[in-house]
């Protein structure tokens, strides 16, 4: 840990800012997280794998290399296709039939021949980054079709289990496909302007500008619109959203590719800032994790202020004690489950299993 | 279960593996860290398949009694036999610590928050000087039986193995006792085992102990076994495969988390040893293999292998017909003391806007069977809420023998002699109808759950099965005592609520619907059967919509609408009543 570092006001400011800029990617990831929560009841851990791949998808695309992704999307897509095919093969409606056979199958494939082009010729930064969001937009489609449509009438805690599972499977493909290194990748906005002793960069905005617009949009969308309002119903009671017209597939589809472009998003947001490795991701949407945890896996505005929270204690144990960063990071949680705990309302008895 | 033999026969085999001839002595150690998985295991299908909660966090509590062990004995020559209770205490601690926190919350947060924690331990695991950090402390002494040093893996097998056997068998019959049943009926919610004395965050603490103490056990062993330790075994990633072990052998079954070790154990050495060849890959390949696995797994086969492979076994079960000659001393009733045992004085019950209960006043006297009847959403389940506690009052007073019960937990009010069923029927479907009973009688029993688990509690135990087996015979349903509650009808499973809440000993029994889904037949018996109860001393308070049935056998009803009493009397007065027909058959009728 070295000699004790003496706190200034130019170093504090900067650790705000630090964590701010953190916090906001945390942010954004609780968001999703708890966007898919209020919408299938899945508990996303697989949601920090999105991060990688969208992270170091566009890292390999800059770097002229195909990604593995890319492939897993069409591979992912026809196992998806299959499932819908097993469904429907009483009935087998060729509308139905070629649908799925466009979203899961054609689709991957013409965005896996795009990448191919991309990774070959250089590609400009924007089209990487469109490719990369496409690519795990249809690895999180796929992945609700594959791994949690099956499993959508069972109880939090099964599907708790099969969302730890995505992830150990998910994470073991991130390896096989980047390998142990890390990777960055190249900033999005090279602006970058001076205020008092902080220095704003371009990429720095984007994190907060696009933050805050998530925010605020989810926000909207579920607090005001009909479709907002359907999908909240869809979580609360399956059966009953269903009887009242909800179809609550579409539901969980609509939450999932929301999820895998929020990750995926984040990803290539902080790939350039900090050096990326196949498990990072994991980490960073825990920490997610525990702002959603604090905004009761509820609330959006709480959430997001939660993970700024996270970010600027994060910043700060690191200047303090940075052997314990992650220490302290994680045994947040105890004293937030305790105040929750103390506050539990009263007795709401899961009728499900 | 009381069939002892096939865990003798499986001691026995386990024993003599080590001395057949040809054995590689790699089997002995794919043994021994099937044993020392199989143990964490146990713990996990205590916690998540019968308790109903969920730990990712396994892996560090594994890590609390390895380090303990491996400090004390390594660092302060501290003797391996006395750091044992060192190392079980300090994982039982840290499982109170998180317990505490997390039990109170619905299911998903204490996974998880385990997930979280897990993960700060293991990074303080390896951070911490007197830990060595991340290389972790090494010269870890062996187990030692006088001269006898466990040096290799086939000496400290038999450590192991005698630990899973012990830990299985206390396990069971830990499961098999008043204190089993309450962890088991934990899983289908805690509002009905509340309603009946059972302490829910207490015994979700206890299960959460336990599985850490299992844990802990396995990381003594472990650290005698490996003599060195690292933070690396300890991670999220092996707690999570902990997880997977119990979910693939069975997570509802005890022998289901050592079948799952050998499983889980087996298929990693394989895939370890094949797959890298089949996909020229690097690292990890086994755990993506995992991953889809245990998905496919929770798709596929939920229940896991073990109550797969004993479906397919010739199987009987044969258990005692409890003895119900031994009596349970009974409640003592106050002698003509007071004429009203239940006071109900203007209880009122707000939702937001919704005024549920609004100042209902009624009350019912000994030897009295009260009915309260009105039409849907009047306010009836409410009421009864309130007066078990499950709800708390907004206003107004309830008392029974003149002590007021408004605002006390279930638990207390069912020491009153209040005792109810409800009207969406809350058995636990996986157990037989005699356990679901014997849940009524948990406050009349005393054995605790360490007296449970080495058998202490046989006495206590036969008067709490022989209690319920005479209060099913009294409601008729002594032919389907062994049988699942969740196979009987609806109709029957109200019947097996009525006999749980006569194992309370009640003097003023609750009955929320009784008779939905009944036949005539069965309607009359269950009239004669509330006859015969009311003429031994008892009185019943019953909500009911067959207005034939009602008719006939209350000697008063209380009439609710929009939570409002609008009449109250003899059936014969109701009838005729005309607030109460209009509430019925709206105004113009």
């Amino acid at each position: 840990m070295g000699e004790r570092q003496v706190l200034n006001t130019t170093i504090m400011l900067f650790l705000i800012q630090d964590g701010i800029t953190n916090g906001a990617i945390y942010a954004l990831l609780g968001l999703a997280l708890v966007l898919v929560f209020a919408v299938t009841r899945v508990i996303l851990i697989p949601q920090g794998e999105f991060v990688t791949y969208g992270a170091l998808t566009y890292a390999s695309l800059s770097s002229g290399q195909m990604p593995g992704t890319a492939k897993l999307a069409v591979v992912m897509g026809v196992a998806a296709f299959v499932f819908d095919l097993y469904v429907i093969r009483r009935s087998l409606h060729w509308e139905r039939v070629l649908r799925s056979l466009l979203l899961n199958v054609v689709l991957p494939a013409l965005v896996l021949g795009v990448t191919y082009w991309a990774a070959g010729a250089r590609a400009p930064a924007g089209v990487n980054v469109l490719l990369s969001l496409a690519i795990v937009a249809a690895i999180g489609l796929s992945l609700y079709r594959i791994a949690f449509q099956p499993l959508a009438h069972t109880s939090v805690l099964v599907l708790l289990i099969a969302s730890v599972g995505c992830h150990l499977a998910l994470q073991g493909l991130g390896l096989l496909f980047f390998g142990a290194e890390g990777q960055r990748g190249p900033t999005l906005l090279d602006a970058s302007a001076i205020v008092g002793p902080l220095r704003f960069t371009g990429q720095g905005l984007a994190v907060y500008g696009i933050t805050i617009a998530f925010i605020v949009a989810l926000w909207l969308f579920f607090g005001l619109t009909l479709y907002g309002k359907a999908l909240r119903a869809t979580a609360v009671n399956r059966l009953g959203a269903r009887l009242v017209g909800i179809r609550t597939t579409l539901s969980g589809q609509i939450a999932f590719l929301l999820a895998s472009i929020i990750g995926a998003l984040s990803g290539i947001l902080i790939v350039p800032i900090t050096t990326l490795y196949y498990d990072t991701g994991f980490l960073i949407g825990l920490k997610g994790f525990i702002a959603a945890i604090i905004g009761g896996l509820v609330s959006y505005p709480l959430t997001a202020i939660a993970a700024l929270m996270v970010g600027i204690i994060e910043s700060f144990s690191s200047f303090y004690a940075s052997n314990f960063k992650e220490v302290i990071v994680f045994m947040l949680l105890v004293p937030i489950l305790l105040l929750r705990s103390l506050v539990a309302p009263a007795a709401v008895e899961d009728e499900k299993d | 279960m009381t069939q002892r033999w096939p865990i003798l026969v499986f001691a026995l085999v386990m024993a003599v593996i080590p001395y057949v001839p040809g054995v590689p002595p790699f089997w002995i150690v794919l043994l021994d860290n099937i044993g020392l998985s199989a143990l964490v295991a146990m713990g996990l299908v205590l916690l998540t398949g019968v308790g109903g909660l969920t730990s990712f966090g396994q892996a560090a509590f594994v890590g609390f009694g390895a380090y303990t062990t491996a400090v004390l004995s390594a660092n302060y020559g501290v003797s391996p036999w006395l750091t044992l209770p060192a190392s079980l205490i300090v994982s039982g601690l840290a499982a109170v610590v998180l317990g505490l926190v997390t039990v109170r919350l619905s299911g998903h947060y204490l996974p998880l928050g385990t997930l979280a924690w897990g993960l700060g331990l293991f990074y303080l695991f390896s951070k911490l000087e007197f830990l060595g950090r991340n290389d972790g402390v090494s010269g870890i002494p062996p187990l030692e039986i006088g001269s006898f040093r466990m040096l290799d893996p086939g000496t400290i097998y038999y450590a192991i193995w005698v630990a899973v056997l012990v830990s299985a068998v206390l396990t069971m019959n830990l499961l098999d006792s008043r204190t089993g049943r309450a962890i088991r009926a934990l899983r289908r919610g805690h509002i009905a085992a509340e309603a009946f004395g059972i302490h829910t965050p207490r015994a979700k603490l206890l299960v959460f102990i336990h599985a850490a103490v299992l844990a802990g056990l396995s990381g003594w062993l472990y650290a005698h076994f490996t003599r060195a330790v690292n933070p690396t075994p300890f991670g999220a990633q092996a707690g999570i495969e902990y997880l997977f072990v119990a979910v693939v052998g069975g997570a509802g079954y005890v022998w289901g988390g050592v079948l799952g070790a050998a499983i889980v154990v087996i298929l990693k050495e394989v895939l370890q040893s094949y797959l890298p060849l089949l996909l020229h890959g690097s690292g990890q390949l086994e755990t993506i293999v995992f991953g889809i696995l245990l998905v496919a797994l929770l798709q596929l086969a939920p229940t896991g292998v073990w109550p797969w492979l004993t479906a397919r076994l010739p199987h009987q079960r044969g258990r005692k017909k409890p003895d119900t000659s031994i009596e349970l001393p009974a409640r003592a009733r106050p002698t003509g003391a007071s004429d009203v045992l239940l006071q109900v004085d203007k209880a009122r019950k707000q939702f937001g806007g919704v005024i549920a209960v609004n100042n209902v006043s009624f009350e019912v006297r000994a030897r009295e069977i009260v009915a309260l009847i009105g039409p849907n959403g009047a306010g009836k389940s409410t009421t009864f809420n309130l007066i078990t506690g499950v709800l708390s009052a907004t206003a107004g007073h309830i008392a029974m023998l003149g002590q007021r019960i408004a605002n006390a937990p279930p638990q207390e009010i069912v020491q009153l002699g209040i005792a109810r069923t409800f009207q969406h029927v809350k058995l636990a479907p996986d157990m037989t109808v005699l356990e679901n009973v014997a849940i009524g009688a948990h406050l009349r029993g005393h054995a605790g759950p360490i007296a449970s688990m080495v058998r202490l509690d046989r006495v206590d135990e036969a008067k709490l099965l022989a209690e319920a087996a005479r209060q099913i015979a009294r409601v008729g349903l002594a032919d389907q005592m062994d049988q699942l509650a969740g196979s009987l009808s609806l109709g029957q499973q109200r019947i097996v609520e009525i006999a749980r809440a006569l194992c309370v000993d009640p003097m003023l029994l609750l009955l929320d619907e009784p008779a939905a889904g009944l036949r005539h037949m069965e309607k009359q018996r269950l009239a004669a059967l509330l006859r015969e109860l009311r003429a031994g001393g008892m009185s019943v308070l019953l909500v009911e919509h067959d207005m034939g049935f009602v008719m006939d056998l209350a000697d008063r009803i209380v009439v609710l609408d929009f939570g409002t009493k609008i009449a109250e009397g003899t059936p014969a007065a109701i009838k005729t009543d005309p607030k109460v027909i209009e509430a019925y058959l709206g105004a113009g009728a």
